[in-house]
């Protein structure tokens, strides 16, 4: 009796290990998050449009049918990124994703506070290698770093009304995502 | 003999109880740091660095991308305010106060995160689209078929979520009270 209650006990104790070891490796493993869904339709560092959610068909689940979006799919081992997000007339907001789809970074139009939201994305090493005494310091120039070599940002840009969307739609055509001629 | 059979069992009910539990928790959406007002929940971690290893791994399964804590916030809602599933062959008035924001929408979903097909090829309202009462308030009717107003087609599903996102917005992790945050009341009307 005692016997069978402690293989049940060691039973329940293997499967809590087995379930958190499971939980824990699905990023690793999943086959179809967001950036393989991406990957085959965006070319490397560059602003791609997406095509709007429909019933019918949708890149991700819960897109919000609302906005405008374009992705630029990054690759940071030959250099660093710009880039550069002209600012809708509604609401534009760019969102940066680590490989394994965890939002590292976001920010919108009003906290960019210009025309345009402009930012350099570089790896850690890539940051602690900039010349310190160079005008790259200033306070105008943001520098996000990134966790991960490849990830994504998305680009959004909200069409308040239907009749709007070509406008949000022109505003996100007009970005641009690219690698940083070596200084 | 006892031993191996014993070793078996534990094995196979340990892989059983394992891998129930992650299917589980990553089907639910099982997260932490849940803020709940009403029928609505959000996790604002989620949308950070500091997403837990459930939400994680429920994101990288599902293939959506979480909304950045920069950006605003999302709030799900499975359920009334009652506790029932919203059913699509049922109609529901959503109605009451939005929390401060730039801007909001409210989208429909069935439970795997697809648009519903409608006649109108209507899936959301914005904050800006809404047709208001004279006081500023609305009220949204999610049901299978046309209504005056502000019409959600539920398309006829047997279930569906309603997304309610708030962009440019003080919600997020520090909220703490019902009271910074008042979100629609979902209350069902009848069922065809």
């Amino acid at each position: 009796m005692i016997r069978g209650l402690l293989w049940i006990l060691a039973a329940i104790l293997l499967g809590g290990i087995v379930h958190l070891a499971t939980v824990l490796a699905m990023p690793q493993t999943a086959k179809d998050d967001a950036f393989s869904r991406l990957a085959p339709l965006t070319p490397v560092n560059r602003v791609v449009p997406l095509p709007a959610p429909t019933a019918q068909n949708a890149i991700m689940p819960f897109m919000d049918p609302a906005f405008a979006s374009a992705v630029c799919r990054y690759d940071l081992s030959a250099g660093s990124l710009k880039l550069i997000a002209p600012v809708s007339q509604a609401y534009t907001s760019v969102t940066f994703y680590t490989r394994k789809s965890i939002a590292y970074y976001a920010i919108n139009d009003r906290a960019a506070g210009r025309h345009s939201i402009e930012l350099d994305l570089m790896t850690p090493a890539q940051h602690a290698a900039l010349p310190e005494d160079e005008d790259v310091t200033a306070a105008d120039r943001l520098i996000i770093e990134s966790p991960s070599a490849t990830g994504l940002i998305v680009l959004r840009a909200l069409a308040p009304e239907p009749g709007s969307m070509p406008m949000a739609r022109l505003a996100l055509a007009a970005a641009t995502c690219g690698l940083q001629p070596p200084p | 003999m006892r031993l191996l059979f014993g070793s078996c069992f534990t094995l196979l009910i340990a892989a059983a109880i394992g891998l129930g539990a992650t299917w589980f928790t990553l089907t639910r959406g099982v997260a932490f740091g849940a803020l709940s007002i009403g029928a609505w929940t959000a996790w604002p971690r989620s949308g950070s660095v500091d997403i837990d290893p459930y939400a994680r791994a429920s994101i990288a399964r599902s293939g959506e991308l979480p909304i950045g804590m920069g950006d605003g916030i999302a709030f799900y809602a499975h359920t009334d305010d009652a506790g029932d599933e919203l059913d699509g062959r049922c109609s529901f008035a959503i109605r009451g106060l939005t929390p401060p924001a730039r801007y909001w929408t409210v989208t429909l979903y069935d439970p795997q995160g697809r648009l519903v097909a409608n006649a109108i090829d209507r899936h959301d309202f914005t904050s800006e689209e809404i047709v208001r009462d004279i006081d500023g308030s609305f009220t949204i009717t999610a049901a299978p078929q046309a209504r005056p107003g502000n019409w959600l087609p539920t398309g006829g599903v047997e279930r569906f979520v309603l997304v309610w996102r708030l962009y440019d917005t003080p919600i997020g992790v520090a909220t703490r009270t019902t009271k910074e945050g008042p979100m629609p009341a979902i209350v069902r009307k009848g069922c065809s």
